[in-house]
This record gives structure tokens, sequence and C-alpha cells, in this order.
């Protein structure tokens, strides 16, 4: 029935210079009868700031689960600075360098904005178990040292006069800011924000927009981020992924992706594409 | 060289030596009786099982009903031992325990190393190996400790008859802690791996699988004295308010170390958020197998003590309707605090027994079973939260830090450059434009 006949997926192009910092090939995800992701690739480069976006269902989240370990991928791999980190268990990854914020904000809700931050550093606390049972000297310095970094920390996010409240009584706003900080707090090199915008008011936007450009400026990160405000993404994304059914239906610059057909088809239904593109002639004509 | 004590620790060290010397002068003049006593040492007994209830539950999160089990455990661990020094004068038991729980220890954490690196190893398969191991290494206690046994109890025998006593009871219960630690640990591998309504229902069935064990079996390894359903007699008297008081300010301070540590932290994480733990970089199973590990070994030393108070056990103590006792200890004291838990076991051991003998007139003690509930029912309408909520005394508090002048300095210094960054924005990364942070900073 189509006339169409869509143009194959650009392939996944090196956008930065030198080794990918993680390279994802041919990830698949079948849970029962339903293929959820299938043969997702993308590659990823140091200091990227990279979109993912799709319509609801279109599995981006299921990617993100399967490249932080929350779920196992059925089939394909994940290379992470050039480890196979598919399958294994998520603290691992996370250790490895990888870390995420929830589409729903999964902060410690009964904890302190400093205990939230100070669990990150768990792995780095440089003390045994037996030093904390004992508290002797090993502990009270490192936990002082630990403690004071954290202040640090959360001072970069002007969080630090709230350090003594409990997570769930923060604002919106500021939650979403506390689950970034407690993500970066563990120096990791791969950021996977999922929907940071969700819920946000225009204003809250733009500075969620502020923080991220900041971060990745500040911490030499690698970000990946989905999101379904185009105003986000469009405004801050330099290289963006589509997706739908489990699918990659395209790949490009903001721009590029605007004028995608598929993509357009994919978000407002079949015939859309030239609908809109119509609506673009006679505006210019 | 002297280590600056905190004030609160001060209060705390102070007033635990002041209630244990007015206590103890209390007993010896007589004031306190025989019925007080006992209240005092069972209150104290139950607050160190629903501290690890409450390190298991209240701060990790896993409903559990197995702490009953292990209590049952230890009971009779450490009257094993203290029955045959009492009244053979042989250190057998005393040997084979020791030997069984050192063995065993040690090829647990040999064996956790190896299995870590195998990848896809399951719970059940790695649950099975563990349990050969086991087994096969307390048959070699058995037969080492044949042998060495007479050498020990000859050494012991050496001692002032009162000194060897208190010696073998201390090591009894501390091996009894270590017995239902590593049973615990063991039991954990495939159970914990379930979520937290079926862990409940997992642990309930070990509870029982403990008492009919009890009920059914006159000898376990050897030991003839526990006469299953007819009862251990002759179990010597030894739990004094000093052990007592000094066990459960161990566990206290204990408890308050771990839970005030990075340790800490890692395993409250695990309860409030479990897939946010494991993206935090937690390993929750590993979290998870510590707390009901210590859990347990805190049942066990409560067990323990416990068997040393009346000079007798009977597999109906350790029915598992019992095992909802420290459960609700802990709810009603209020879930992740300590205090309240401690609070809530001398008030359940007063409740209980008071009303048994004191205010309810001659004949109608068994309505204390109908008071009971209805007092538990009132305390939890009025105050949903527990007795003490999130109450803590000031030793068991967590103190907030001060902020370090390092982070008042970083952040002028962050709120200096994005000032002055291209963007043009005057607004701090991430923060609202009515917000702005030069009102804030000085606080």
């Amino acid at each position: 029935m189509s006339e169409k006949s869509y143009q194959p997926v650009a392939p996944v192009i090196q956008s930065g210079n030198g080794e990918p910092i993680m390279e994802v090939k041919k990830l698949c995800k079948n849970f029962g009868g339903l293929r959820a992701c299938n043969d997702f690739d993308i590659s990823l480069h140091l200091n990227d700031l990279s979109g993912l976006i799709g319509p609801n269902g279109a599995g981006k989240t299921t990617v993100f689960n399967m490249i932080t370990g929350i779920y196992e991928p059925s089939t394909g791999e994940v290379y992470f600075k050039g480890i196979n980190i598919a399958g294994m268990e998520p603290h691992k990854i996370n250790q490895m360098g990888i870390a995420r914020t929830f589409q729903n904000i999964r902060l410690f809700p009964n904890l302190t904005v400093l205990d939230n931050v100070r669990i990150a550093y768990h792995t780095h606390a440089g003390y045994s178990l037996t030093d904390a049972l004992l508290r002797n000297k090993q502990f009270s310095s490192k936990e002082k040292e630990l403690t004071e970094r954290t202040q640090e920390f959360l001072s970069v996010f002007n969080l630090q006069d709230r350090q003594g409240e409990l997570a769930m009584n923060l604002p919106y706003g500021e939650q979403r800011r506390l689950e970034i900080a407690r993500a970066l707090a563990a120096d990791p090199s791969l950021l996977l924000l999922d929907e940071p915008a969700a819920g946000m008011n225009p204003a809250e936007v733009v500075a969620l927009m502020d923080l991220i450009h900041f971060i990745r400026e500040r911490f030499k990160l690698t970000i990946l981020l989905i999101e379904h405000q185009m105003r986000v993404v469009m405004g801050i994304c330099e290289y963006i992924t589509v997706m739908d059914f489990g699918e990659v239906i395209a790949r490009g610059t903001p721009a590029e992706i605007q004028s995608n057909e598929r993509v357009i088809e994919a978000y407002l239904g079949p015939g859309a594409a030239v609908l809109s593109e119509k609506y673009r002639r006679d505006k210019n004509s | 060289m002297f280590k600056k004590i905190s004030k609160s620790s001060l209060f705390f060290f102070g007033g635990t030596l002041l209630l244990f010397l007015v206590v103890q002068v209390l007993i010896n003049n007589g004031t306190l009786n025989v019925f007080w006593l006992t209240l005092l040492r069972i209150g104290a007994v139950m607050a160190i099982v629903s501290l690890g209830l409450n390190l298991i539950y209240g701060f990790n999160g896993q409903f559990s009903l197995g702490q009953w089990g292990f209590y049952a455990i230890g009971a009779y661990a450490a009257a094993d031992i203290t029955w045959y020094w009492h009244n053979q004068k042989s250190a057998i038991a005393l040997v084979v325990v020791l030997l069984a729980t050192l063995l065993v220890g040690a090829a647990i954490l040999i064996l956790r190393r190896l299995f870590a690196r195998v990848r896809g190893l399951d719970a059940m398969s790695a649950f099975a190996l563990y349990l050969l191991v086991v087994v096969a290494l307390v048959y070699l206690a058995v037969v080492i400790s044949q042998p060495v046994a007479p050498v020990v109890s000859s050494l012991l025998l050496a001692l002032p008859p009162a000194v060897s006593m208190q010696v073998v009871f201390v090591l009894a219960v501390l091996l009894a802690g270590l017995v239902a630690a590593e049973i615990s640990f063991i039991f954990g591998l495939p159970v914990l791996t379930l979520g937290s309504d079926y862990f409940g229902i997992a642990t309930l069935g070990f509870t029982i699988i403990v008492k009919v064990l009890l009920d059914n079996s006159d000898t376990m390894f050897g030991f003839a004295e526990m006469k299953g359903a007819r009862g251990m007699i002759g179990i010597p008297k030894l739990t004094t308010w000093f052990w007592v008081f000094f066990f459960l300010i161990l566990v206290v301070i204990i408890t308050r170390n771990l839970l005030h540590s990075s340790y800490g932290r890692a395993i409250v994480s695990v309860r409030e958020d479990e897939i946010a733990a494991k993206a935090m970089g937690i390993d929750i199973a590993h979290y998870k197998t510590l707390t009901f590990v210590l859990g347990s070994y805190f049942a066990g030393l409560a067990g323990a003590l416990y068997a040393h108070i009346n000079g007798f056990l009977h597999p109906n103590e350790f029915n598992f309707i019992k095992s909802f006792d420290p459960m609700i200890i802990v709810v009603f004291g209020g879930l992740g605090s300590v205090t309240g838990t401690i609070g809530a076991s001398f008030a359940w051991a007063l409740i209980l027994e008071g009303f048994l003998r004191l205010w309810l007139p001659q004949g109608f003690e068994t309505w204390r079973f109908v008071v009971y509930p209805l007092l538990l029912l009132l305390v939890m309408l009025l105050k949903p939260k527990g007795l003490f909520g999130d109450f803590e005394m000031p030793f068991l508090r967590q103190i907030l830090p001060s902020l370090a002048p390092t982070a008042v300095a970083r952040h002028e210094e962050v709120e200096r450059a994005t000032l002055t960054s291209s963007s043009g924005t005057v607004s701090y990364p991430g923060d609202r434009a009515e917000n702005l942070p030069a009102q804030e900073t000085n606080e």
C-alpha cells in the first residue's frame, strides 16, 4: 500500500574522535513473545551528549535497564571501556562507571539529603566493617573525609543547606537535582538520564537544561538521555537516536531528525509526513 | 593521647553504669525479689532478640519470622555445652561446637571467595554445596574432638570451679551466637533471594522446622541430654543480671556503630529502594546476608542467655506462635528505633508477667491474652509509628555534621564561575529564577 519507500537507517557514525566509550551491539530483549528491543545499536564517545527518543512503549527504558544490568539482555553485547558488561550485576556495572537516574524518581525517601549522596560513596569509604564496629581512628578520619567530600559535592548542586532534610520532603525540582547529584557522586564516566524533565514546569525545564550542560562540562561526562519533551532533546542533544516498536528507526543531528519522515510518522501516524511536507510548502510559498 | 569522648557517649556510659549498679544493689539487699529479677532478665533477653530482628526488619526491610528459630538454636547449643560441663565435668560439647563453628566459619569465608568468581552459579546449587561441606566438617569436628576433649577438660579443671564455669558459660553464649549465625548464612542463601512477603513465609517455615526437630530428636551429634519433647533439665542457672546487661549493652553498641557507618547506610538503602541501591553500586545480596547473619547472631546470644535463666528448656517455648513476639515488639516500639525496641521489650515482659501475677485478680489470669492484644490495638491506633516513633536516645542519634568550610568555599567558587559564564544567564545551574543562591549562601 505504501508508495513511500523508506531510506535505510543511517549507520552509526563516529561523532567523536578515537575509541568509543560505550558500544552497544545488536541488543535484544524478549518478554515472553514480546520483543521489547530488537537489534539496538549505539555508540557513544567521550563527552558526547546524545538523546534517545521515541513514542511511548518504544523500548527506550528497556535499553537503559539492559545497559545498567537491571534486565539481562536476551542477546547482544554492551561494550563499556572495552569490556562486555551485558548480563553483569547492576552494582558491578555501576562500580565500573555507569550511573543512571530513573523515570519516576527513586531516591531513598526516609534518608537525609546528605545520606542519599553518602551512600553513593560507600565503595570508596576506605574502612572495613571491623573499623566501623570498633570506631577506631581509621573510621573517624575516613568518615569525616567522606562527609566533607559529600558536602562539597552537594554545594556544587546548591543543596548544601538542605543536607539535613529528608529526601521525600524536598520539592520536585530539587529531588531531580539530588538524584542527578547522587548519580554523579561516585564519579561515573557515563550518565544515563531517564526522562529528567518529566513533570517539570517550563522554568524548571530551562534550569534543568542549564544543569545538564553544566555537569557535562564540569565532570567531563558522556551523557545519554531519554526525553519526551522535544524542547529539551532538540535544545541540548548533539546526536539523536529514535526508536519505535523496539527498533531504531532513525539517527542523526536534531535538524535531520526533525525532517525525517519515519520519525514524523512514528509520532503522528501514517500519512503525517506527507501532510507536514505539504504544510511546510504552503507556508513557504 | 586521650580521644575526645562526646557528651552523648559520656551520658550513655555513665547512665548505663549507674543503672546497672542501682539494680545490682537492689538485688543484693533483697528489694528486687526473684520475680522482678526474672522479669528484668527476660526483658533484656527479649531486647537482644528484638534488636536483631529490628536490624533485619526495621533497618534492612526483610520481613523475617525466623528469629525465633535461631533463638531456639542458640538456646540448645549453649545449653548442651554448659550441661556437659556442669553435670559431667566434660568439655566434649564445648570442643565439638568450638571446632565445628571455627571450621564451618573458615569454610564459609573461603567458599564465598571462590563462588564469587563463578558467574551464573544459582543460589540452590551454592546452597547444596555449602550444605555438603558443612555436614562433612561437623562430622570431622566430632571425630577430632574425641581425643582433644579430655585435654581441654583437664586444663579447665585446673581453674577454680566457679571461674571455669563462668569461662565455659561465656564461651557457650558466644559460640551459640556463632552457630545461629552460620546456620542463618546457609539458610539465607536460597531464601534471601525471595521478595519480602515470601521471605516471611519461608522464615516462618524455618522456625517450624526447628521446633519439630527439637520435639522429635532426643539426640543430635551424639549429645543425648536434649530429651526431645520431654524437655531438657539440669542446665546450670548462670544468667545473672550482670551478664544480660553486659550483652545487651554490647549489642546496642554494635548496632549503633554499624548503623552509623557506611555499611549501615548501605543496609538502610536496601530497605528504602532496592533498585536504586543496586544502581548506586550496592551489592544488595551481600548486605541482606550481612544483616540477616548479624541479626541471627543476636538471636543466638539471646537464646543462650535465656537457656540459663530457668535451667529448663522445652520445645514448646520455641513454638512458631511465639516467633511473632519479637515482631510485635519491634513494630510496637517503632520500626527502626533502637530505643523503642529496648523499651518495648521490657514493657512486653512487664505487661505479660505483670498481668499474670500482679494486676489481675486470681482466677482471671487468662484474661491477660485479652488485655494484651487490646493494648497493642490501642497503641497502634494512637501511635501508628510505634511507642517511641522516631525517637532515639542521644547516644544512638545520628548527628548532622556541620557544613565543612570547603563546601562553602566550593559553592562560592562555582557561583562565580557560573556568573561569569558566556551563557549570559545569571541564575545558578539548576536553580529556579526566584531562588537565587546569593540569598542562601550566607546562612
